[in-house]
């Protein structure tokens, strides 16, 4: 269930692992798979047209030999009866079942805001982006800062609001959630701080304060929801995403991957769900995998989460779980230059590496610290700590 | 088979380098993706297939000969 990359790669996955029957592929959008972080990068800059997003050409599609259907959401689950029901009234068999249904964006309050999560949603704005043109993007995350960058590049008016003190501390730390938000202030992108927005009203946003803030177009970008109404009565564990155990199995031959799942993720010892386009292919796989494997040659899923993110001419690079930290060192570089690499430390643990400007080959080391879980006062230098510190 | 690699879609993630190190490398000034060897031996391809799955740019293709 879920015709996106997850699903394309578990599809995938299940027919070069030898699966020969009946493969079915449901996707609730209208088209055969396609890839999402273009849409608020090349596609939203139109410097590509839809066809770049492509993910196979219809002949590799053939050779998966699907019954694929698309613009047909699923609408429920009997496990009982191994059968998913869809939105067009029919009811798919199943021996065996990937959840891949993702993510949709949380919205706001109010009418006329645009959202980035689909090939439409996307063009839409692009349409909108014409130079002198007032966007307010609210939220500060990754998503909204890569948006409101190429706003900017089209000669957008751009006003980035965000709740928190500093942009993206959560996910990457204060110091550099501080030096990515430069960037934005550096380009003349009006980023605000520790404002928060309670409604999209006519002529923009209205501030908690009760301050409109007038912008010919809004964008929403505060996170996502997983799409696991369609599950409720299933008897499936759902919070935030859909519960799963370290093989991505939520019950009997049932397996989540992707945006959707929250699986317990034994490299770092914890449930996570995750959001990257990297993780959904490879926890796709991962599910897929397993699914076919007998029940004691399957293997726990433990990957070291990556993402990328493009703002203005800076690429910035993650590996690990950065996410409740207790310490970030720059060990390479220098952060107000925006070329370095700074690792992060859970516990005891190398859990994290973040790198803008460096070669590939200078994060590259710190992945693999970070896969074998080395011990933080053996992998980062004791100067560099001190100096840290100090 | 042959490894065809769309350079102007790749994000230099490296994904490719670690999933087969053999047929792929990394640019040191920007990090995109070198195709190292172009028909890869067989005993190489489950690497390349598997590079090809995690791609996150889906830049990577393999073109019958």
């Amino acid at each position: 269930m879920g015709a996106s990359a997850t699903g394309l790669a578990a599809a995938e996955t299940l027919r070069r692992e030898g699966y020969d029957g009946t493969l079915t592929l449901v996707g609730d959008e209208p088209h055969a798979p396609y890839d999402r972080p273009p849409l608020s990068k090349q596609l939203l800059a139109a410097e590509w047209d839809t066809d770049r997003l492509t993910l196979r050409t219809p002949a590799d599609l053939d050779v998966l030999d699907l019954d694929l259907r698309l613009g047909t959401a699923a609408t429920g689950l009997d496990l009982p009866a191994h059968e998913v029901r869809l939105a067009d009234g029919s009811t798919v068999p199943y021996d065996g079942l990937v959840i891949a249904t993702g993510v949709r964006p949380r919205r706001l309050p109010g009418e006329g805001a645009h959202v980035l999560r689909t090939l439409e949603d996307a063009l839409t704005l692009r349409d909108r982006l014409t130079p002198g043109r007032r966007l307010v993007v609210v939220g500060a995350g990754f998503l909204g800062a890569e948006a409101a960058a190429v706003a900017w590049r089209l000669g957008a008016q751009v006003t980035l609001l965000e709740p928190a003190p500093v942009p993206l501390a959560h996910a990457v730390g204060a110091e550099v959630g501080a030096m990515l938000s430069r960037a934005h202030l550096d380009h003349g992108v009006d980023l605000r701080t520790g404002v928060t927005v309670t409604e999209v009203t006519e002529d923009g946003v209205r501030l908690a304060d009760g301050e409109v803030i007038e912008a010919h177009e809004v964008l929403v970008a505060i996170g996502s929801v997983p799409n696991t109404e369609w599950l409720a009565d299933s008897g499936l564990g759902v919070g935030d995403g859909v519960v799963c155990d370290e093989h991505c199995e939520a019950a009997r031959n049932v397996y989540a991957a992707g945006d959707v799942a929250r699986w317990y993720n034994p490299l770092f010892g914890t449930a996570m769900r995750i959001e990257h386009r990297t993780h959904a292919a490879e926890q796709g796989m991962a599910a897929a995998r397993n699914l076919l494997a007998a029940r004691e040659a399957r293997k726990p899923f433990a990957p070291v989460p990556y993402f990328w993110s493009d703002q203005y001419d800076m690429k910035v690079q993650a590996y690990g779980y950065l996410r409740g930290h207790d310490e970030v060192a720059v060990v390479d570089g220098d952060l107000a230059e925006r070329r370095f690499v700074a690792v992060y430390r859970t516990g005891d643990r190398v859990t994290g590496a973040l790198a803008a400007g460096m070669p590939p080959k200078a994060i590259r080391q710190w992945r693999q610290a970070i896969a074998v879980g080395a011990a933080w006062s053996e992998a980062v230098p004791t100067e560099l700590e001190e100096a840290h510190h100090g | 088979m042959r490894v065809e690699l769309d350079e102007p879609k790749c994000v230099a993630s490296g994904q490719c380098v670690m999933a087969s190190p053999e047929v792929f490398d990394q640019r040191d000034e920007d990090g995109v993706a070198i195709l190292l060897v172009e028909h890869p031996a067989d005993d190489l391809m489950d690497g390349v297939r598997e590079a090809i799955a995690v791609c996150p740019a889906a830049a990577i293709r393999l073109v019958e000969q």
